[in-house]
């Protein structure tokens, strides 16, 4: 699984002999590549204007190119503000909450991501062909849908060790802009451009995840809100900046502590662990039907509905697991 | 059999809704009772059985180049898409399930040939299990306020109701019989529920025919009555449970609503549930979106507001929500109706109960509240779930919604109730079945004339005995949410209503969850348990051992290698795991449907006697077979191998060999 920013082809069709190359050596003697380009064909055929573009079939002959197009920037901000709007509304009907939980479209959001990954994890797992993810600049959807792939595909990243790696991987290292991203959240009324909540749709889905397979992560759902919080606000200097050079820049690792120590210590990382977990070697494919996506009410609802018969479950199931 | 033309058609094909491309072949057989599909050659013979109560509707489509199809719709919402080879054969099969699922006589049905090979005791304990006498009892009637009453007892004042109905004290045989003439259908007010703490109750009728302007001294003398019988409150509240411009259309008819200048004593309070043909419509429509093929999620939010079910569901729980509240925090006593007092009635007295009185949260209590509140009064199986062939408009989802009212609070309130989904899905599914007697013809009446006890067997037993499937790992009888009474979140509360997957797309497995958190906990719990009764045993069996002096000190450590259990479970999980179609792209992918397990899990309902093509044998068919193996759950003592880690757990048991 690789992943990338879409090339730099221009209205002219540039080419580029060793971006050529390069993608020509991870393929064998006649073996065949998927591209997932997380832009509608459209939309990556209209970036060529400015510099952009695509793959052409001609100079990459062994790649074949997939669009799926993943809403990023302004539209997922929009998204988002409009559902955090509709779950605070107290007195709407039964009609108008459906209405504007559809009208919002955030869970159409989180079934074309989990789509995605689903097609990038088939392709490797199902068709043993390699894939590379690219969008427009490679920092949003790219590492949204390679982050859930490697769930879908690795127990390895299941675990509570091996999702915080992942995190730090696809994530921070491969420099999703989270000062840019996670600046405001939803209820800001100056939404800045930049700003759009990539890394809670892809919280979202691993949300999706583990209702569809409860006993398969080894964390649970309050790892979840912990990232949520901390991306947009922290006292861990894990998710500052922008990339790496950034933090090297403000010397993030010399003046600031690791969100990831904290949570790893002994007496705070049982709070984030799945009492239900075990070990699953498999692949998990998750379900994309409407009916299977649900909306994220531990975290949209959080502070409206009241959870305390829903914690007491938890407990419940603590204890029962915890008895064995 | 006389109806059954084609009795046995082969090489059809059964398709998978989702994903046309998966289908497998086998022949179909048509039986008195079911239909039932084997498909050819797999060593295991996987057969589809469906029961001609469940049948819905039958569509013979056009026939295309691979044949003939036949789609069956069922009462339980599983789907069966059939493709018969010959349109001649296809036409057979048609007409004589066109038939065979419309019975003109009650002996048509599955429950007077089911033979489950019990003797006729155990037959007779079974429809002894729920005691409706000792109910009453346990609330705390027959006392100074409430009597029992059999005016009832030929069921000459009102033949829907049963032959024992509790009144209030002061209500007597006279004010009973003119108040009933008052109501209509005879339904005269009797008691549904009394609260022991405060003498609050909840009673049931159905519209008085009051017209514009008619009264009748005993019906106003039957509500004092009840309201005398809670010396607390010195009024009574009359919920009319219809939408006002409907109760108000009535009155035109000569019937209509109490007057609050007519009654003393009474604050009348509508609370709009739509009627009968209303929600049929909206099942109708709420099925539609669940048949549509790869529907975006906005077409299935759309789909879901359109067709008004949850706002319906939502309606009936707030219904009952203030019914408990009036008796529960106000002390004040209920009368509930609605046209007929035998629908809306029944699903709002139910809901209010469930939510005052922790019993009808358990097992037990719960069956003990269908048997009251929908048998007992008359609510008209036959015609809202057609045993019969009848009235097309006389169907309508009423227990559905009811079921569907429990499983909601079931999501808001984990811990509360002792049984799980299953068993809310299983007792819709035999509401239909006809394969028990339970839930036969319209009245007490009828299924006394028909002699129902002699003839067929009670569900209730039948769940009892298996009963292990259905308890709620969660449930503890001393955990807060399951004493006193529940209290659901009032408003905002529109996102807590949830669309029932489990219910509605029943047979797609795919769908859901693909890990059971309830079979999986309810197999931890299990495993404690036999951990702890061994660790008893073999503790005891050390003191005896300890004193009785032994020179040997042979010492054997016992190890459970948990995790290999656990694992063999979730191992058996995964097979039912593969991918759904994400992209049409790929054409050269083996992906298939997620309904389609690697076990065909969706549309099995196996049995294990497999091999007779006798229905009689099929007791089991109507449970939901398919679900994961859960044969892992295999005792924990047996020979395990001793672990590395043998000094980690510390409820290993060490003892002396001899």
């Amino acid at each position: 699984l690789l992943r990338s920013s879409q090339p730099l082809t221009g209205p002219n069709r540039r080419r580029c002999r060793e971006d050529e190359q390069l993608l020509g050596t991870i393929l064998d003697e006649g073996e065949r590549g998927f591209i997932i380009d997380t832009r509608s064909a459209q939309a990556a055929k209209q970036a060529r204007m400015s510099g952009g573009g695509t793959e052409p079939k001609s100079c990459y002959p062994q790649w074949r190119r997939l669009h799926r197009a993943l809403d990023r920037g302004r539209p997922l901000q929009e998204s988002f503000a409009r559902l955090v709007e509709a779950c605070s509304d107290p007195a709407l009907s039964m009609e108008r909450w459906l209405a504007r939980l559809d009208g919002s479209r955030w869970l159409s959001h989180v079934k074309a991501a989990l789509s995605t990954a689903c097609l990038a994890a088939q392709c490797l797992d199902r068709e043993d062909c390699k894939v590379l993810v690219h969008g427009a600049e490679g920092t949003d959807t790219t590492l949204l849908v390679t982050a859930l792939a490697q769930l879908i595909l690795d127990p390895s990243c299941r675990t509570l060790e091996g999702f915080q790696a992942l995190l730090q991987r696809e994530w921070i290292e491969a420099g999703h802009p989270f000062q840019l991203r996670c600046a405001r959240s939803a209820s800001s009324h100056a939404r800045g451009k930049q700003e759009a909540p990539i890394f809670l749709l892809f919280l979202d889905c691993v949300w999706q995840l583990s209702r569809q397979f409860p006993l398969s992560l080894e964390f649970g759902e309050q790892l979840l809100l912990a990232l949520f919080d901390n991306a947009y606000a922290s006292c861990y200097g894990t998710f500052l900046c922008n990339c790496e050079k950034e933090r090297s820049l403000c010397k993030v690792k010399e003046s600031t502590h690791s969100l990831w120590a904290w949570l790893n210590q002994p007496e705070e990382r049982h709070k984030y662990l799945n009492p239900l977990y075990s070990h699953n070697p498999l692949v998990i494919w998750p379900s994309v039907e409407p009916q299977s996506i649900q909306l994220w009410q531990g975290l949209f609802l959080r502070w409206i509905r009241p959870s305390q018969h829903l914690d007491e479950a938890w407990e419940e199931i603590q204890r029962l697991v915890e008895g064995n | 059999m006389e109806h059954i033309r084609m009795p046995k058609v082969e090489n059809v094909r059964l398709l998978d809704r989702l994903s046309s491309r998966r289908a497998v072949v086998g022949t179909l057989y048509l039986t008195a009772t079911h239909v039932i599909f084997v498909e050819n050659g797999s060593e295991t013979r996987k057969e589809t059985w469906v029961l001609h109560s469940q049948i819905s509707s039958i569509e013979k489509q056009a026939t295309t180049a691979t044949g003939c199809p036949l789609l069956i719709r069922c009462k339980n919402f599983q789907v069966i898409q059939l493709v018969i080879p010959q349109e001649r054969d296809c036409h057979d099969v048609y007409i004589s399930l066109i038939r065979l699922t419309r019975p003109v006589k009650y002996e048509e049905l599955y429950c007077f040939s089911f033979n489950p090979k019990l003797d006729k005791e155990e037959r007779e304990q079974g429809w002894k299990l729920v005691d409706l006498n000792k109910e009453y009892n346990r609330m705390g009637v027959p006392n100074n306020y409430w009597q029992i009453s059999d005016v009832n007892r030929d069921y000459g004042v009102c033949d829907s109701y049963p032959t024992e109905v509790y009144v209030p004290k002061s209500a007597t045989a006279h004010i009973i019989v003119g108040s009933s003439k008052f109501r209509s259908r005879r339904r005269f007010p009797a008691l549904s529920y009394y609260c022991k703490g405060n003498n609050a109750s909840i009673c049931r009728s159905s519209q008085p025919l009051s017209g514009f302007s008619a009264r009748c001294l005993e019906d106003e003398q039957m509500l004092q009555a009840i309201r005398k019988a809670n010396p607390g409150s010195d009024f009574i509240y009359v919920v009319d449970t219809r939408p006002k411009l409907n109760a108000m259309a009535n009155r035109a008819a000569g019937k209509g609503y109490e007057n609050e200048d007519n009654y003393s004593n009474i604050k009348f309070q509508f609370i709009g549930i739509e009627n009968i043909h209303v929600m049929r419509n909206s099942l109708q429509k709420m099925l539609e979106v669940c048949e549509l093929k790869s529907p975006s999620m906005s077409d299935f939010l759309w789909g879901l507001e359109n067709s008004g079910w949850l706002k319906h569901i939502k309606a009936i729980m707030d219904a009952g929500i203030f019914i408990a509240k009036a008796v529960a925090e106000e002390g004040v006593s209920v009368l509930v109706h609605c046209s007929d007092g035998w629908d809306r009635t029944a699903q709002v007295c139910s809901v209010a109960s469930l939510l005052l009185d922790p019993y009808y949260r358990t097992m037990k209590g719960f069956m003990v509240l269908i048997e009251k509140d929908w048998v007992s009064f008359g609510h008209k199986f036959n015609h809202r779930y057609g045993n019969l062939d009848g009235d097309p408009k006389e169907i309508s989802p009423v227990i559905d919604q009811f079921i569907e009212c429990v499983w909601q609070l079931m999501e808001q309130f984990p811990c509360a109730f002792e049984f799980n989904e299953r068993f809310l899905i299983h007792i819709q599914h035999h509401v239909y079945s006809c394969q028990f007697g339970n839930f036969l013809c319209n009245s007490q009446k009828e299924r006394r004339e028909l002699k129902i006890k002699e003839r067929t067997y009670s569900l209730w037993a039948h769940l009892w005995k298996n009963r292990a499937d259905y308890l709620n790992p969660l449930y503890r009888s001393d955990h807060s949410q399951t004493q006193g009474t529940l209290h659901p979140q009032i408003a905002p509360c529109n996102f807590l209503y949830k669309f029932w997957s489990g219910m509605y797309n029943r047979f797609e497995k795919g769908l859901h969850p693909r890990q059971s958190v309830t079979d999986y906990l309810m197999a931890v719990k299990e495993e404690t348990l036999q951990l702890e009764e061994e660790l008893e045993a073999l503790q005891e069996r050390l003191a005896n051992l300890q004193k009785s002096q032994s020179g040997n000190n042979k010492v054997k450590s016992r190890q459970q290698d948990r995790s290999k259990q656990f694992g063999l479970y979730s191992s058996n999980n995964s097979l039912a795991n593969t991918p759904q179609e994400y992209s049409n792209d790929l054409k050269s992918f083996p992906s298939r449907s997620p309904s389609q397990g690697d076990e065909d899990s969706a549309l099995i309902l196996t049995q294990d006697n497999l091999k007779s093509s006798d229905p009689d044998l099929s007791a089991n068919s109507d449970q939901e077979s398919g679900v994961e193996d859960l044969s892992c759950r295999s005792p924990s003592g047996g020979g395990c191998l001793p672990s590395e880690d043998s000094g980690k757990d510390s409820d290993e048991a060490v003892f002396l060999a001899g």
